[in-house]
This record gives structure tokens, sequence and C-alpha cells, in this order.
């Protein structure tokens, strides 16, 4: 159930340029179902700025009652986030959205994670959801550049874990559909987060295989109540259109028009 | 006695606070946070004959203590509307005000004539001031005789009191809010959305898809404020006010400028429970106020 909550900021620190990563601690995570929910975080208490801010979850320890966040401080709600220190309380509501589908692996199989820059988070928590299966994870990691590249030691460890950068200051220089297309198509499925451009090239790159892909856009209320986050949907669709926060953020591939 | 019940024509409301048409969909998120019979009423989200898919997008974006948004009236038109939303809603012991919306007249009175029907559905909301829409919508509300003309067509075939929401960009809002009385209207609420911009500072090119949107949020309450208070003065039909409001004093505000009951919008995107919480926090302040009814508020400012 989605509940709000002011939790409690259990550790915050700069883990890559302007990228960070918030511990938090609370109620709500027992409600957390699926790796790929986003949390809704009311920056201050104040009208300014004044709306919520969807961020996305990378790691859930259920016992702990605690999950992390990793976000990029880029305008001005996620700047004043990031001033946040341990022991200060951070208003959330959540978890919100439908994350990706666990149960469409089985142990054994191959699965490709695809992420780029900032939707690389979600992927991390998925991995380990994966692995606890008996899957066998490939991370393929896309960034701008070396110094906001981050977690690349956490998914070494969980598999087979390729960094890709755009000016080729850190592993392969190029995009992730550079890996991708020297990859072996020996997999049973893909999931994936990240800017819509990617997104939509690796859709097209794997017309054949199944896969899942999360959208981001600008929300309103993440409730589904306000219609900000609206996209069209294919033939392949039921709906006219699907909202972001509340039908996704993860869809199944051909299901979004991009 | 309870102390927040107001009447007023076609409701019987158990408090005076309700969500505002576009901040609540048609209540089914909400309704999996809180029961919505706690709620004096719920304007739904416009209706309009046809399905529309709105605007692309961005169609929000933030402002300072605000946000623009151009949805473009979404809505699953007139049809589904009542055979699925206004049924889901029956569920509640709350009155539901159905904002109605068009391009035409016609349009208009044949969503009128057949969402008043519903059991439901204790009055009308004639949205004659959406900022977001190419045809109809704020054409009909800047005009006093086309505001009028409307208002009269939808009377005269509604089985429900009818309310007219106002637009804040006229030039004198008090002379479109005596037409629409003068033509029947039973109510006014005020105010929608007042027309603005942001810009990519980068690019120098609006945020929102559809260039401009509507602003909303604790950034328009003084404009609000303000018409409200204006407006009480000439007419003698109630008014439901609106713009702004995100807690118990700004209700407090409102109905001492001469509203009779209040809604609550871009609110319930920042806290989902805003609605509840001012509800439950009323009491307390009319005894603070050294008030016995919540009807005692309004109109202060006038006395």
């Amino acid at each position: 159930m989605i509940q709000q909550e002011r939790m409690r900021v259990i550790s915050q620190k700069e883990i890559a340029k302007n990228i960070f990563e918030m511990t938090l601690s609370g109620q709500l995570v027992q409600e957390i179902s699926s790796p790929g929910q986003f949390v809704h975080i009311r920056v201050s208490d104040s009208y300014e700025p004044l709306l919520r801010r969807p961020i996305s979850i990378a790691s859930i320890n259920r016992e702990a009652g605690q999950f992390t966040m990793i976000y990029r401080a880029e305008g001005r709600g996620t700047s004043l986030l990031s001033l946040k220190k341990t022991g200060d309380e951070v208003d959330v509501l959540g978890p919100l959205g439908n994350g990706f589908p666990l149960n469409e692996a089985k142990a054994g199989d191959t699965v490709v994670l695809v992420g780029g820059g900032i939707g690389v988070p979600p992927l991390y928590e998925l991995s380990k959801r994966l692995v606890e299966i008996g899957a066998k994870p490939i991370h393929v990691l896309g960034f701008h550049s070396r110094e906001v590249v981050f977690y690349e030691e956490k998914f070494r460890e969980l598999g087979e874990t390729h960094i890709v950068t755009v000016d080729g200051s850190l592993g392969q220089r190029g995009f992730v559909t550079t890996v991708l297309s020297e990859l072996s198509k020996d997999f049973s499925m893909y999931f994936t987060c990240g800017p819509v451009q990617m997104l939509a090239a690796i859709q097209n790159m794997f017309p054949d295989k199944k896969g899942f892909l999360s959208f981001e856009e600008r929300m309103g209320c993440g409730l589904g109540a306000c219609f900000a986050c609206v996209c069209k949907t294919t033939e392949q669709a039921e709906a006219d259109y699907v909202k972001v926060c509340s039908d996704g953020p993860v869809f199944p591939a051909g299901v979004v028009q991009i | 006695m309870n102390r927040l019940a107001i009447e007023l024509p076609g409701l019987s409301l158990k408090n005076p606070i309700m969500p505002a048409s576009g901040c609540f969909g048609f209540g089914k998120e909400y309704a999996r946070l809180y029961d919505l019979s706690k709620l004096g009423a719920i304007m739904i989200k416009a209706t309009t004959l046809e399905t529309r898919l709105g605007n692309p997008t961005p169609r929000v974006a933030e402002t300072s203590s605000g946000m623009l948004n151009a949805i473009g009236l979404q809505n699953p038109g007139l049809e589904k509307v009542i055979s699925d939303e206004l049924v889901w809603l029956e569920q509640f012991d709350t009155p539901i005000i159905a904002n109605v919306a068009g391009t035409l007249t016609e349009d208009y009175v044949e969503v009128a004539k057949h969402i008043s029907k519903s059991k439901n559905v204790h009055a009308l909301e004639l949205n004659i001031s959406c900022p977001n829409v190419k045809c109809g919508g704020i054409t009909f509300g800047t005009d006093p005789s086309i505001a009028a003309e409307l208002t009269a067509a939808v009377k005269a075939v509604s089985t429900v009191p009818v309310y007219v929401k106002l637009s804040p960009n006229v030039t004198d809002v008090g002379e479109i809010a005596r037409a629409v009385e003068a033509a029947g209207a039973d109510g006014i609420t005020m105010i929608n959305t007042l027309i603005g911009m942001r810009l990519d500072t980068r690019t120098g090119k609006p945020v929102i898809a559809n260039g401009t949107g509507g602003l909303s949020g604790p950034a328009v309450k003084p404009v609000a404020l303000r018409m409200v208070y204006e407006v009480a003065k000439q007419v003698s039909i109630p008014i439901i006010g609106m713009g702004g409001i995100a807690n118990v004093d700004d209700v407090i505000d409102f109905m001492s400028a001469g509203a009779s009951a209040v809604a609550v919008g871009t609110a319930n995107f920042v806290d989902p429970f805003v609605c509840p919480t001012i509800i439950d926090q009323l009491p307390e302040k009319l005894d603070w106020l050294g008030l016995n009814h919540v009807s005692e508020l309004t109109g202060r400012s006038h006395r």
C-alpha cells in the first residue's frame, strides 16, 4: 500500500560527480514489492519548490527497514535534497508504480540489463534479485564520462559487466548499443532503464526478444491523477494511452510509442 | 450539530472541503489512500462529449511556489464517465460536482443533459475557463454575453443546479459573475488557472509543449482571494472558492473573503492527504476563532 512517511536519513554521500546515494529508514520499506518501483520525495516543507521529485529505488534492505536511492543533483529540488544530512527527515510518498516483472525470469536464464546514466540505479536491486533466483545477469551500463560512473564494482560482483562512456574515458567508447551489437544474442530477455532515445534504440535492436522498459517522464502527483506523464501507446496496447507513474514506469517492449 | 455542514444549491456538504476538478481524476487514485466519504464533495475531472487524449507532453512545469499545466481536458468522454467513473463513485457517501466542458454550446448542453441525470451528480460546474484548449473553454469565459448565453442553455437542460467556473484571465471578473448570475447560474466556482509561461533558459523555448499553461498552486492565492472578495460583493449566489489553497488557514481566508465552501487543487499533488487533514483541523481553527459553525466564516471580510 502507498504510504506517506517522514523517513530518516541514515546516510548520504556523493558517489560520483553530482550523483548522490541516500539511504532512508522507515516503515514504508516493507511495502516495496518489486525492483523498479519509485518514491516521490518532497525536498522541502515549504511550497518552494512545490512538487515532489520522483526517484527510483536502487536497493532494498527489508530486514533493516531501509532503502537506498541514487539520484543526480541537477535542478533546484535534487540540489536541496543533496544537502540533507544523517538524522534529517525526508517526506516520502511511496512505493509508487509497477516495477520489473521478476517472475518473467527463471533459474538458468541469461538476462541482459541495460542502463543509461541515472537510469542505472533500479537495475541494481533487479540484478540482485535475478541472482537470487538463479538467473545470470549481464550488465551493460552507459554513462557520459568516467566522472559520473557509479556502482561499477557492485554490478561486477553480481555478474558480467560492461561499462561504456560517450567520451571513452572509462570502459568502451560509444553507447550501450555499441556494446550490445557485439554481445551474444543468446539471452532470454532484457530489462532496461534510461533516456527514451536509448530505450527506443534497444527495442529496435531486439525486436524478437522479450524485453521490459522503464520510462521516465515529468510527473505531477505520481499517483495517476494529474495526467501529466501520459504516453501514447501502440496497436499492441489495450488502452489509447498509459500513465508512466501508475501504469508504469516499467512496460513490456512495444507497448509505448517511442 | 455538525459544525462543518454546509447547505448549498443541490449540495448537502458534510464539510466545505472538496478536491478541485482536474486535480483528483475521478477519485480512484486517492481512494487507495483514504475514504472519499470523508470529503464534502468531489469535483470530477472535466467531461467532454467525446474521448479526449489531451495535449502533447511535457504538460506540466514547476514555477515558483506553483505549477503550470496544459493537460488539455484529457478524459474518457461522456459515455464512459457516466457508465464507469460515476457508477464507481456511487460507493462513497459524497456528492459529485460534474465539471462540464466542450467546444460548442451544443456540446456543453449535451453533456449537461446526460450527466446531470446520474444518481450521485448533485451539481454541475460549467467549465468556461480552461485555458489549454484551442476552442471552447476560456473563449466562453471571457465575454459576459457569451458566458450568460451558455449558462442559460445549460440551465435549461440540467436537472441539477449549475455552478459556473470563472476564469481569472479577464479584466473585470465581477462583470462575468453578474452576467452568469443573471442568466440563472445557481453558484459560482472560482478561480480557474491563470495563463502563464515558463521558458527553457538555455533554448529560449517554452517548457510546456502547448507553449502556455495554466498557473496554479500557492503562488496564485493572492489573486484568487482578491477575485473572490470582489465577486462576493457583486453577486448573491454562493461561491465555491479555490486557487492555491494548501492548508486550513487558506480555507479560513477564502471563506472570510466570501466563499461558502472551497476546493483544494494542486495541493493534492504535493500532499495527497491534504483534504482530510484540513477537514480534521477545521474544528480546532473554529475554536481558535471563537466560532460555532464554519458558515460564520463566510464573508467576515465584508462585515
